[in-house]
């Protein structure tokens, strides 16, 4: 009875919240399709290496879903094997913006005086230096040859804009008539931080997660794409890439080749950025109507 | 008398700074000014008071959220910025307060549940989950939300303004506080639930002797709820009057207590028609950066004596026993 009722809460509950917004759900579907394909699929299906000089370019088939690339291989072995890589760079990236940009701009209002001058300091400065650029100039300097040290470099660059935004957050709350009440029952300072302001700002924050993980997304392919990063083995951005510099875009045969990685990255933004539309009902307890 | 007292203020004062841009330099505004105050065990002091003379920072001051400029505010004749760590969690604990607001006092994120029993399990008042529900449903019990098992797992905004701020004492009740203050806790309120929330804090004061600071602008109310106690008329930032509340209503002495008692409208529309509202000089409040010197009251007062009152600040002459007045008429008598 009672592990029934863990379940439900775990499982069905949160199902029944994303299910509400119609959009949302959608884009629910979608992101678990792709991530069930770009993990679980590579058991499944093996990236075909093999070169197979009489199937170039063919268009889609029974035996190639998506055609072959340039060297007669399956593209759609690719295309299953070529996520995993991106999402675990766009998640890792994502996660440690966030994590600094919530720890600096709530550190940032709470103490303020000079802790909150220098640390909006920093903040600005890096908001004013061009992200790309940068990334590209450091790539040349950072051997780049795991995941997660691009996942760090981007992660590093990308939180100065959701700091600011927490930090205005905290700032509000913190004046709120609540936190005046748990100051006063002597809640303590952790409490304050963790259970009374923080939970007000969860919706907000996993949103800026996810956002900051598809703009990592973009960041990681970007480089990727033009080559300032070593070839590590095999994704959708490494795809563009080999499709772009082997002069595929002058076949016509060669569509399939550059648009199938194009077309998984736009649906996988796609579809986490219309997934927030459900978080908010989840993390928003006025939103929740019928309990 | 004294010795009984669980609060009293000596001689508070505090200013805040006003920042006017890069080049503007920096003015103070006094918002409270030589406070002195005692409030007994058991005790309910009513400060009422037009909105922006200070009423509000005097609550905040006394329950400690913000610090005084300079002066005292001693909790059971202790400094409470001069405590040892547990001298002061003890008076964090005995001092509450209930706010204006019931939509922004309580956590909007939280169940009824958790708001109530995160300072039970704070302070180690319940140790389990058993015991804080129980502990939780008698505190809703006490403040009248019945059934309490219908309250307990609701959000905050799946209840009315009525049932929130009766949450909202409940959890000032949590930590069996021996003062509570209470900011215009009834004001925001509709007129018919405005009563019953009253005789609530009564009850809870008969009960458990709890002391009462009750801020008000509503004279009325100040009447109803603290009729035993005594009642201190605040005008900006300076008490003028103070008196057990019989007295202050019915021989109001100051001339600024006696505009606010003639400004009150009557049941009686013939009576309300027939009472003479008193002719201040002035009717704009001055501003707390530019306090007149003196009497603050004099640039509106109608008995103002010139030479007196724009040049000497009065004190706190005592006409009749307990009933003290700060205006020159007073002196001497």
């Amino acid at each position: 009875m009672r592990i029934k009722n863990i379940l439900r809460s775990i499982f069905l509950e949160p199902l029944i919240l994303i299910s509400r917004d119609k959009a949302g759900f959608i884009g629910f579907i979608v992101l678990l399709f792709i991530l069930l394909l770009s993990f679980i699929g590579p058991y499944f299906v093996k990236l075909d290496t093999e070169v197979k000089l009489d199937k170039i370019y063919q268009f889609p088939s029974r035996e190639h879903i998506l055609g072959t690339d340039n060297q007669g291989r399956d593209i759609f072995s690719q295309i299953v094997n070529g996520g995993k890589d991106v999402i675990i760079v766009a998640f890792l990236a994502g996660v440690i913006s966030t994590l600094i940009a919530v720890t600096l701009g709530s550190l940032s209002a709470y103490a303020g005086g000079v802790t909150d001058m220098v640390i909006m300091f920093i903040t600005e400065i890096i908001l004013t230096i061009p992200q790309f650029p940068l990334l590209a100039v450091l790539s040349a300097f950072v051997r780049l040859t795991n995941p997660t040290m691009l996942a760090l470099i981007i992660g590093l660059l990308g939180w100065p804009a959701l700091a600011r935004a927490i930090r205005a957050q905290v700032l509000s709350i913190r004046e709120r008539d609540y936190i005046e009440a748990a100051r006063v029952l002597d809640l303590g300072r952790l409490h304050i931080i963790f259970s009374e302001i923080l939970p007000n700002m969860l919706s907000y924050i996993v949103i800026s997660l996810i956002m900051a993980m598809t703009s990592a997304v973009y960041s990681q392919v970007g480089l990727i794409m033009l080559g300032l990063v070593p070839f590590y083995g095999h994704n959708w951005g490494l795809m563009i890439q080999l499709a772009w510099t082997r002069g595929a875009i002058f076949y016509r045969g060669s569509i399939f080749y550059i648009l199938s990685p194009i077309i998984a990255i736009a649906l996988f933004q796609w579809s986490a950025v219309t997934f927030t539309r459900s978080l908010e009902g989840i993390f928003n307890p006025r939103l929740r109507s019928g309990e | 008398m004294e010795d009984r007292a669980i609060i009293r203020l000596e001689h508070l004062s505090k200013s805040f700074t006003v920042r006017s841009g890069v080049f503007g330099g920096r003015k103070s505004m006094q918002v409270i000014g030589d406070l002195s105050l005692s409030i007994s065990e058991g005790e309910v002091l009513c400060l009422v008071g037009e909105s922006g003379c200070g009423k509000t920072t005097t609550g905040k001051l006394i329950v400690g959220l913000i610090k005084p400029t300079s002066g005292k505010i001693l909790f059971e004749g202790q400094d409470i910025w001069d405590m040892s760590k547990e001298d002061f969690s003890s008076y964090r604990r005995a001092v509450q307060i209930v706010h204006q607001d019931p939509y922004s006092s309580l956590n909007p994120v939280h169940r009824i549940y958790n708001i109530l029993s995160a300072p039970l399990f704070r302070h180690g008042i319940v140790r389990s989950r058993g015991e804080a529900e129980e502990k939780v449903l008698e505190l809703l019990g006490r403040v009248d939300l019945t059934p309490p098992e219908d309250f307990i797992y609701k959000y905050p905004h799946q209840l009315s303004g009525g049932q929130r701020q009766r949450v909202a004492i409940a959890r000032s009740l949590t930590l069996n506080p021996r003062f509570i203050v209470a900011d215009e806790a009834v004001s925001m309120l509709d007129v018919s639930i405005r009563l019953s929330v009253i005789e609530l804090l009564r009850r809870l004061k008969e009960e458990m002797n709890v002391a009462f600071l009750f801020i008000t602008h509503d004279l009325a109310m100040a009447k109803y709820f603290g009729w035993e106690g005594r009642i201190a008329v605040m005008y900006l930032g300076r008490i003028v009057e103070i008196g057990p509340t019989p007295r202050v209503i019915e021989n109001p002495s100051h001339p600024y207590t006696k505009a606010l008692l003639m400004a009150i409208p009557e049941a009686d529309p013939r009576i309300t028609r027939s009472k003479k509202p008193m002719e201040l000089r002035s009717l704009d409040i001055p501003s707390l950066l530019n306090l007149p010197p003196g009497c603050t009251f004099n640039p509106r007062c109608p008995f103002w004596i010139e030479g007196v009152c724009d040049k000497e600040v009065p004190e706190m002459y005592e006409p009749e026993k307990d009933h003290y007045v700060s205006c020159f008429l007073f002196r001497g008598k």
